[in-house]
């Protein structure tokens, strides 16, 4: 019973994910992205407690833990700072076409559940039935990569697909181990540290955190 | 022990220089460093050939010929490397491209980066594999940007967003195995070990891990630059300083294959088909040719041997993609060929431009009357990576090309034409920068070629003679590709 009950939380949490994740794509305003992404976070990290909880894995509360310091307090705090640092929260993208975007996205929702089907089926955790929305997410993230041309929504659109891939792994196996997870997660931590510095180069030599201006290496 | 030292050594480096890297002394403590990894590196290479493959640390480190080998490779490389890179990164900064402060991020990211490698190439654990293949990437993005110019900073960027998103995949197909081993060894660390997994392989589910393999291949693939994945490489190797280029060139894109083909040992076990060698092949033969095609339009030096590093790693990718005794054979022969005489090529290329002030090709003419030892350096290193006998290259090439017309009859003209078409560019375009008119100055100080030489006369050594028991190393290495 209680777990039936649980269960339901956590695919009404999956859906939550999902719902985010549209809600990114069609998001103009970085300040707003930021915060889209901090709830990201919350969901991911509530719903592998959650799972922990109602299924006995108890590593995975480490895992929930860890999202929760980095994916919902730490980064989002940091990108809020850069953000005012780089004085661009008011930023506005101009976004081609935001309805054609979330048609797109509607398709490879539709894909991302046939790819997970066969591997959902041979799989044995309670949790496989968000295997395949944990696809559509890494899908989306990658579609939002796409579409943006700002260095920020970038690597908001990367660190989203590091989300999905990691309710992706909670969903087929109840989690990686727990030295490749926090492994995992410090390369994300190194990686955005990076890009923050990164991000400052990138404005001093271009005046613009605008990657439209990046489109000279090319072949001819 | 000896594991411990080799990785500790360096990962200390890039602390205490990270710390102390602004000193004077830097790039002398950098060699420090490296020359302790090198030896580090030759006493577990000593213990592997007496004792043969080792687990080490509660299973958490493996090594056999197949590692150790690229592990003695890496920290030579990375040894020599260090040579060239004092005077250069000195010059530089006199030239006023770089300052102390970014030296010291040099140096400290440069060691960082090493420790990473062979961490990737030591651990036993798929998953840390992928963590310490991705430290290696974040370790080298500000090393590709260190000049601040909008080209390198651009070049950074498509460097970190293309290899994130490729080994994104490589993460996935990481979840996928373990879903796959979870079954077999039960949840809990050791099921991502390499040792365990492959005593196991031919239980693992054939259909995840033929999923696995398709993402772990373009995931890791992007790193080897393969194409259509290899968009990054040539404006990573062009943008950044050149040991940046010899150390990416010679030894990253030799790690990333490392990679793939740990996964397809496994993947092989499990579905007893060619599925994964097939599909190395394809995606080996795709970057030889479409890199062929691309050398000829380079006007950028370094842009140009960028591809022809596409172009050997492709060649690699397909050799042990055809698998078998003698083409795994071949195809570690060539990484190692490859590794030794790019490197050689990018530090002669990068006292070529120094002198010339430019890495267009059109501005560096006629190296052997200012700089006669910059032009017999490129010059011999050209010749030697166009596969041009009795150089350590053409005894690889050739043997990857023989097996292929056996094998493979279909992919011979392929590879033929176009191991031709970068014979005649690359050829043609160097051969003036040699030997064309010039009014270049001379080099104002002695360049550092000592490497240039060690690493050629190393390749010209093993095309005339490669020792017995280096060859029993390769072969037992060849073994355990599945040959």
């Amino acid at each position: 019973m209680s777990l039936t009950y649980h269960l339901q939380v956590v695919n009404l949490l999956a859906a939550l994910l999902l719902l985010i994740s549209f809600a990114m794509l069609s998001q103009r305003r970085i300040v707003g992205l930021v915060t889209l992404f901090a709830w990201q976070g919350a969901a991911l990290a509530v719903s592998t407690a959650l799972v922990g909880w109602s299924t006995g894995q108890h590593h995975l509360y480490y895992s929930a833990a860890l999202t929760l310091a980095l994916k919902v307090i730490a980064m989002p705090w940091f990108f809020y700072r850069l953000v005012k640092k780089l004085d661009v929260g008011r930023d506005v993208e101009p976004m081609i076409n935001i309805p054609t975007t979330m048609l797109i996205g509607i398709v490879l929702v539709i894909f991302a559940f046939n790819l997970a089907l066969p591997i959902s089926q041979m799989s044995g955790t309670v949790t496989r039935s968000t295997l395949g929305i944990a696809m559509a997410t890494v899908l989306l993230a990658f579609l939002m990569m796409i579409t943006r041309s700002k260095a920020i929504p970038q690597v908001i659109g990367f660190l989203a697909m590091e989300n999905g891939l990691f309710f992706a792994a909670t969903s087929a196996t109840y989690g990686m181990p727990l030295v490749v997870e926090m492994g995992v997660a410090l390369d994300v931590l190194v990686g955005v540290f990076v890009l923050g510095i990164f991000f400052f180069q990138i404005r001093e030599t271009f005046d613009s955190l605008d990657l439209k201006h990046m489109e000279k290496l090319k072949e001819r | 022990m000896e594991i411990y030292w080799l990785l500790g050594i360096p990962l200390a480096g890039g602390t205490f220089l990270a710390l102390w890297g602004n000193r004077r002394n830097a790039p002398e403590i950098n060699v420090l460093f490296s020359l302790l990894t090198l030896v580090a590196a030759g006493v577990l290479t000593a213990r592997i050939v007496a004792e043969g493959p080792i687990v080490v640390g509660d299973d958490w480190f493996f090594i056999d010929s197949f590692n150790v080998f690229l592990v003695a490779l890496t920290a030579f490389v990375a040894f020599t490397t260090s040579l060239f890179s004092r005077p250069y990164m000195r010059i530089e900064k006199e030239h006023g491209r770089l300052t102390d402060k970014r030296l010291r991020l040099y140096h400290s990211s440069y060691q960082i980066f090493i420790a990473a490698m062979l961490l990737a190439l030591t651990t036993n654990n798929m998953g840390i594999l992928w963590v310490s293949m991705e430290a290696a990437t974040l370790a080298t993005v500000l090393l590709v940007s260190l000049y601040r110019t909008p080209a390198s900073l651009e070049a950074a960027w498509k460097y970190f967003i293309l290899c994130g998103v490729g080994i994104a995949q490589a993460l996935f197909g990481t979840i996928l195995l373990y879903f796959a081993a979870e079954k077999v060894l039960g949840s809990g660390g050791t099921a991502l070990l390499w040792t365990h997994l492959n005593a196991v392989k031919d239980q693992l589910e054939p259909t995840v891990l033929q999923l696995a393999f398709v993402f772990l291949l373009v995931g890791y693939g992007t790193k080897v630059g393969l194409a259509p994945l290899h968009n990054w490489l040539p404006d990573a190797h062009a943008e950044g300083p050149t040991p940046v280029s010899a150390v990416l060139s010679g030894l990253l894109l030799n790690v990333a294959l490392y990679a793939v083909m740990r996964s397809k040992v496994l993947v092989d076990g499990a579905l007893g088909t060619e599925m994964a060698g097939s599909l190395m092949m394809g995606f080996g033969l795709l970057s030889v040719v479409v890199a062929a095609f691309l050398i000829k339009r380079q006007t950028d030096v370094k842009r140009m041997f960028a591809y022809s590093s596409i172009e050997h790693m492709g060649l690699v990718t397909f050799a042990f993609g055809m698998g078998g005794a003698v083409a795994s054979f071949a195809g570690l022969l060539h990484m190692t060929m490859h590794s030794l005489t790019k490197s050689a090529i990018f530090f002669a290329v990068g006292h070529a431009t120094q002198s010339a002030g430019t890495q267009l090709m059109d501005g560096i003419r006629g190296l052997i009357k200012t700089n006669p030892t910059i032009g017999w350096g490129l010059m011999l290193g050209t010749v030697a990576i166009l596969g041009v006998p009795p150089f350590g290259v053409f005894a690889s090439e050739f043997l990857i090309i023989t097996t292929a017309m056996h094998e493979h009859p279909w992919a011979t003209p392929f590879l033929l034409i176009a191991l031709g078409v970068a014979f005649a560019s690359i050829f043609g375009k160097v051969q003036p920068m040699v030997f064309g008119e010039t009014e270049l100055p001379k080099l104002p100080y002695q360049p550092a070629l000592a490497p240039v030489f060690i690493h050629l006369g190393l390749v010209l050594m093993l095309g005339l003679f490669i020792p017995p028991y280096l060859a029993l190393w390769y072969r037992q290495a060849a073994a355990l590709l599945g040959g």
